[in-house]
């Protein structure tokens, strides 16, 4: 049986995703193992970001600093703006090496059945942002989900009259992925959106 | 006394003097299960993995149950709104939320995913249906009239005559059926332009008199009368809408979900802009 203090720290690791019971014990006991390697260092690191970490002002993302290191890049284009549902979205976003805009993270999508209107996500922020900056394209990257289409289709109308172009990543076939093994709704969206081979 | 499973033969000793040192293994209700199809109304996520489902079913209503994996990428396609699937639903017990296995039967939800107002039409339908029928009451017309919605929401507008039968068979299947045959003041069927907001019953030109400004209009179409152009279906969506507010949302206390409010509010610009 182990102390309550030891306990605790299992209870604790078993709430994040991903770690039930099992697991965070099995993690718990790795930490204690190694302390200098693995426990200590974690703490460090665990006690910098609480410390630390905030949701930057403009985007929305998480990092040390606030405006964060994406908004701070000169380097970037301020002309484009590609809006994500959540900021595990905007890093996934980041690992595309092509792309050097702007982002803004809405915090969720809209949805008629969970209640959730356009005031309880960061439209108005995002609005307020295309209004002040010179904005020349915004690109949807959201969820091809029912609530991520509707939040998206809404963002369009609200930009219709800001001047920018307002386009969305495309829907169909994934890489790697065969014919007879998508189901239709992919399919039918991959045929819709077909191109002129190069 | 517990009624014995089919594998406790001889109070769960199996095989004679053998097994007799074994306690009889304990008894469990057979599990209830059936088959059906059903439209999704809405996904909730429970846990990492898996999600309540919500369906409108054709025989068993408004139906909620665990799918296992629901969150998962092979099923995040099958439970999106609007689509159609076929299900079976095992619980051990009636009144269990139970888990449902499914299988595409028609996947709706990409084809309007496209398309601004039919997806403002599902959103609409499927908020209306998951606030206003109740939890595993059979409602096998509001079912027909829900999937007909789906099949024709898409690019285009023939959708929206639909849409609004659609609202009114959900009242008329919760009890609140409007009568839109006869003058419920000279019993004419002719000449019906008005409905009255207390009794959700026709009203004629001619007996309307001076009342005319305050019953709701009543658009052609829906008396076999009219095309469904932009400002009859607006004043079809005003009309249900009267009746789903006073008789369905506001005694649960619920708010028409946002995107009716949306759909009406494009409807109703589209139509000015018509007149314009």
């Amino acid at each position: 049986m182990a102390a309550a203090d030891i306990e605790r720290l299992i209870r604790l690791l078993g709430r994040l995703p991903g770690l039930g019971p099992r697991s965070a014990r099995k993690a718990g006991l790795a930490m204690l193992k190694r302390p200098e390697a693995i426990l200590r260092p974690l703490v460090e690191a665990m006690q910098l970001c609480a410390e630390r970490v905030t949701a930057c002002g403009i985007c929305g993302n998480l990092d040390t600093t606030d405006p964060c290191s994406v908004c701070r890049d000169a380097s970037r284009d301020d002309r484009v703006i590609c809006v994500v549902q959540e900021v595990e979205d905007l890093w996934a976003m980041e690992r595309l090496v092509g792309f050097k805009g702007r982002y803004h993270v809405l915090g969720g999508t809209l949805s008629a059945i969970e209640g959730r209107g356009p005031e309880t996500i960061r439209i108005g922020a995002l609005l307020a942002r295309i209004e002040a900056a010179s904005v020349e394209e915004v690109v949807l990257a959201l969820g091809a989900t029912v609530d991520g289409q509707t939040t998206a289709h809404y963002i369009h109308e609200r930009l219709r009259s800001a001047g920018c172009v307002v386009t969305r990543l495309g829907h169909g076939l994934p890489v790697g992925g065969e014919l007879n093994y998508l189901d239709e709704g992919t399919l039918e969206a991959a045929m819709r959106a077909r191109q002129k081979v190069a | 006394m517990a009624t014995r499973a089919p594998y406790q033969k001889n109070g769960g000793a199996r095989g004679g003097a053998a097994f007799s040192l074994f306690p009889p293994l304990p008894w469990h209700p057979p599990l209830i299960d059936w088959q059906d199809e059903g439209i999704v109304l809405s996904v909730r996520p429970l846990g990492e993995r898996d999600a309540v489902l919500s369906l409108l079913t054709f025989a068993h209503g408004r139906h909620a149950g665990l799918v296992r994996g629901g969150v998962g990428k092979r099923q995040g396609a099958l439970l999106q709104p609007g689509n159609r699937l076929q299900l079976s639903w095992q619980a051990r017990l009636e009144q269990h939320l139970g888990a449902f296995t499914v299988e595409p039967l028609r996947l709706h939800a990409a084809r309007i995913m496209g398309d601004s107002l039919a997806l403002l039409g599902l959103g609409s339908a499927v908020g209306l249906v998951e606030s206003g029928a109740g939890e595993r009451e059979p409602h096998g017309l509001l079912y027909a009239a829900l999937l007909k919605l789906v099949e024709e929401l898409g690019p285009g507008r023939a959708w929206l005559e639909t849409y609004v039968r659609f609202e009114l068979v959900l009242l008329s299947e919760l009890g609140f059926a409007l009568d839109l045959e006869t003058c419920a003041v000279t019993g004419v069927t002719e000449g019906l332009v008005y409905v009255s907001p207390r009794t959700g019953r026709a009203v004629s030109r001619d007996a309307a008199g001076d009342l005319a400004p305050r019953l709701l209009p009543l658009p052609g179409f829906l008396t076999g009368r009219g095309e469904a152009d932009d400002q009859a279906i607006a004043q079809g969506l005003r009309l249900a809408g009267h009746f789903l507010t006073r008789h369905i949302l506001d005694p649960m206390d619920k708010a028409m979900p946002a995107a009716r409010e949306r759909l009406l509010a494009r409807v109703a610009s589209d139509s000015d802009s018509e007149d314009d």
